[in-house]
């Protein structure tokens, strides 16, 4: 089953076991079902709960906060990540700030999801992983959808606690097919899951001690990446490891340092765009806690900073894909 | 659910708050003079500085917390803006809470962390940030309209907030959804420095009524006629009329913040006349007044001595 049908799946099974979940969002309803598809037939199982709302971002989320203040767990589609821009006072002044500027009065456990990325010739605002832009806001979780993640446990998490959260979802993911980790294996190559109900995600072709390189990247470009690294190790011999957590704010860095301990070597990627961007943090927390160990700075494959043209050949130039980050783990792993 | 006039909350102090079985003019003149000299009192300590950060006291703008939230009933919610300490002494009579927190000590409402403008209580919230309480105020109301209870959620916003986009989104998806919210907008003429005429074009009710949400529009300090009609807009709201606007006409005799008024005198002084304070003042025998304001000051000068005591 596809990825956007997992999460409308999780997204009804949600609706129906917890009288408290709301979903609000431009165009959700049915017969439409969201511009992807993933509210597809909930509003008309759950007409009161499931509401199309106008065009209007800033309250959608502060409507979503109220409803959260009241005890309710709205759940908030952002039709095009590019527009989180729309909601970013409700989410840092507002979502984010309640629970503790209150002293811990109140809660406001608001889940925003937010169809990200580009590749799709979409252009300039309609393409953006912007999600950078919320890394590091205090009291903010940002999580990122992945094929090696299950949504079912995911929002299990979401709906069981108290903080809000951000879970971008790249919308090449929706088409594609969960690859969740059987028997210690994905596929052809090794995968363990480490911490709590959103694992970090290690993949690599042979047990990491045979590794010379770590990889860490989140979202479609962890699918890009896994793909990459199975094939440089099956024709080249170059074996890298995958790391792949889905919070990736804050983080918990204690998987990555494990395998740059290792490997000596780090590789970061994500498609936003670069600089002040996740791979520069973890760079210099990785740089910081593991000095000395490191054999090569560490490398951040990173999207280029400007607009996303709308053209094919010129929007691949830019973005980050799989050339790139194939490129950067042969240059480290020299 | 009850619409009589809610009595003091249990637990708050009844020189403050009104006793019980006190003539409803009486109460409206004590709660009315607790805040005046609860604001006051602030702004003293300010320039005495025992107090951190800044404040934005109400002073001249009584009548409309007063008049407002004696409608309101447990399960209610009320959420404020900047100006938010006579919504709060209204709703709650906290004076020690209020103050110990714009005092960052630990026994403030929230610990110090809020200070003056984010204040949070069993039925009351304030956030400093202009125009994001009103979708969240309608997140509450579309929380009660799920719940299928008859409890009413109030946003109180100044004229100054109506520069704020998302506040028209939220009218609009209010009316849409018919929530039971009730917007009160208090209008002061002066959004901080700048005065309406430079901030405000059009009819002010006729953007509340594009969207199809009933407005009642006064312009008055007088309590009694502020509650008055507030009852009954509260009252609809709660019956399930859907949104509703109350737009008060008053004035901030103080300044915006602290020291920062650069207004007229003269139109000061003229609204001096008619503050609520007097124009309901009028309504009491001299020496019930005079009572009232010894009760008061007493007990407001208790709060500040227990307040500046605390760790």
């Amino acid at each position: 089953m596809i990825f956007a049908k997992e999460l409308g799946d999780t997204l009804r099974g949600a609706l129906t076991d917890d009288p408290r979940v709301v979903l609000l969002g431009e165009d959700i309803a049915d017969p439409y079902g969201g511009a992807f598809k993933v509210t597809r037939g909930l509003s008309t199982a759950f007409p009161q709960r499931v509401r199309t709302t106008p065009i209007s971002e800033g309250a959608i989320a502060g409507v979503s906060a109220g409803l959260a203040l009241a005890g309710y767990r709205p759940i908030a589609e952002v039709m095009f990540g590019d527009f989180l821009t729309l909601m970013f006072d409700q989410v840092v002044n507002h979502i984010a700030k309640y629970q503790a500027m209150y002293a811990g009065q109140a809660t406001c456990p608001v889940v925003v999801r937010a169809a990200t990325g580009g590749h799709r010739g979409y252009g300039p605002t309609h393409s953006q992983s912007l999600e950078k832009h919320f890394l590091g806001v205090p009291h903010l979780r940002v999580v990122a959808a992945s094929l090696f993640h299950d949504p079912r446990e995911v929002f299990s998490d979401f709906l069981g606690r108290d903080e809000p959260v951000l879970y971008v979802e790249h919308k090449l993911l929706y088409p594609q097919h969960l690859t969740l980790p059987v028997n210690g294996r994905i596929g052809d190559l090794l995968a363990t899951s480490e911490g709590g109900p959103l694992p970090t995600v290690r993949l690599s072709a042979v047990p990491v001690e045979d590794c010379t390189v770590s990889v860490l990247a989140y979202g479609y470009q962890a699918m890009l990446a896994a793909k990459v690294i199975e094939r440089l190790a099956m024709e080249e011999e170059i074996f890298a490891e995958l790391l792949v957590p889905a919070q990736i704010a804050p983080m918990d860095w204690a998987p990555v340092e494990r395998s740059v301990a290792v490997t000596g070597r780090l590789v970061t990627v994500e498609e936003g765009a670069d600089g002040w961007s996740w791979g520069t943090e973890a760079a210099s927390v990785i740089s910081r806690r593991l000095f000395g160990r490191l054999r090569r700075p560490v490398d951040v494959v990173a999207s280029e900073a400007t607009v996303i043209p709308s053209s094919k050949t010129k929007e691949a130039s830019i973005l980050v894909g799989s050339a790139q980050i194939e490129a950067a783990i042969r240059a480290a792993a020299r | 659910m009850s619409t009589a006039l809610a009595p003091a909350r249990t637990g708050s102090d009844e020189r403050l708050t009104g006793f019980a079985g006190e003539p409803l003019d009486q109460r409206r003149y004590r709660r009315m003079r607790f805040i005046r000299r609860f604001e006051e009192t602030l702004l003293q300590l300010f320039e005495e500085g025992a107090l951190n950060g800044t404040t934005h006291a109400c002073i001249g703008q009584e009548a409309d917390a007063v008049a407002v939230i004696e409608h309101l009933a447990e399960g209610d919610h009320i959420f404020s803006n900047h100006r938010c300490h006579g919504h709060y002494l209204a709703h709650s009579g906290d004076a020690l809470g209020l103050l110990a927190e714009i005092m960052g000590k630990e026994a403030g409402v929230c610990r110090g962390m809020g200070g003056s403008q984010h204040i949070c209580a069993p039925g009351f919230k304030s956030n400093g940030v202009q125009g994001g309480i009103v979708p969240n105020a309608a997140g509450i109301a579309l929380a009660n309209q799920l719940s299928g209870n008859d409890a009413v959620s109030v946003v109180f916003i100044g004229d100054g907030t109506l520069g704020e986009g998302v506040v028209y989104e939220t009218l609009n998806m209010a009316a849409l959804w018919k929530l039971p919210l009730l917007v009160v907008c208090e209008d002061n003429r002066w959004a901080q420095s700048t005065p309406i005429a430079a901030n405000l074009a059009g009819d002010m009710a006729a953007r509340f009524a594009a969207f199809g949400v009933p407005v009642r529009e006064v312009d008055s300090t007088d309590v009694e006629e502020l509650s008055a009609i507030a009852g009954e807009e509260v009252g609809l709201v709660r019956a399930g009329a859907g949104p509703r606007v109350l737009l008060i006409h008053t004035y901030r005799l103080c300044h915006h913040s602290k020291s920062d008024d650069e207004r007229p005198e003269r139109e000061i002084a003229d609204r001096w006349l008619v503050e609520p304070l007097l124009v309901h003042g009028q309504r009491l025998d001299e020496a019930d007044r005079r009572r009232i304001d010894d009760e008061v000051e007493t007990a407001l000068g208790e709060v500040v001595a227990t307040a500046r005591a605390l760790p």
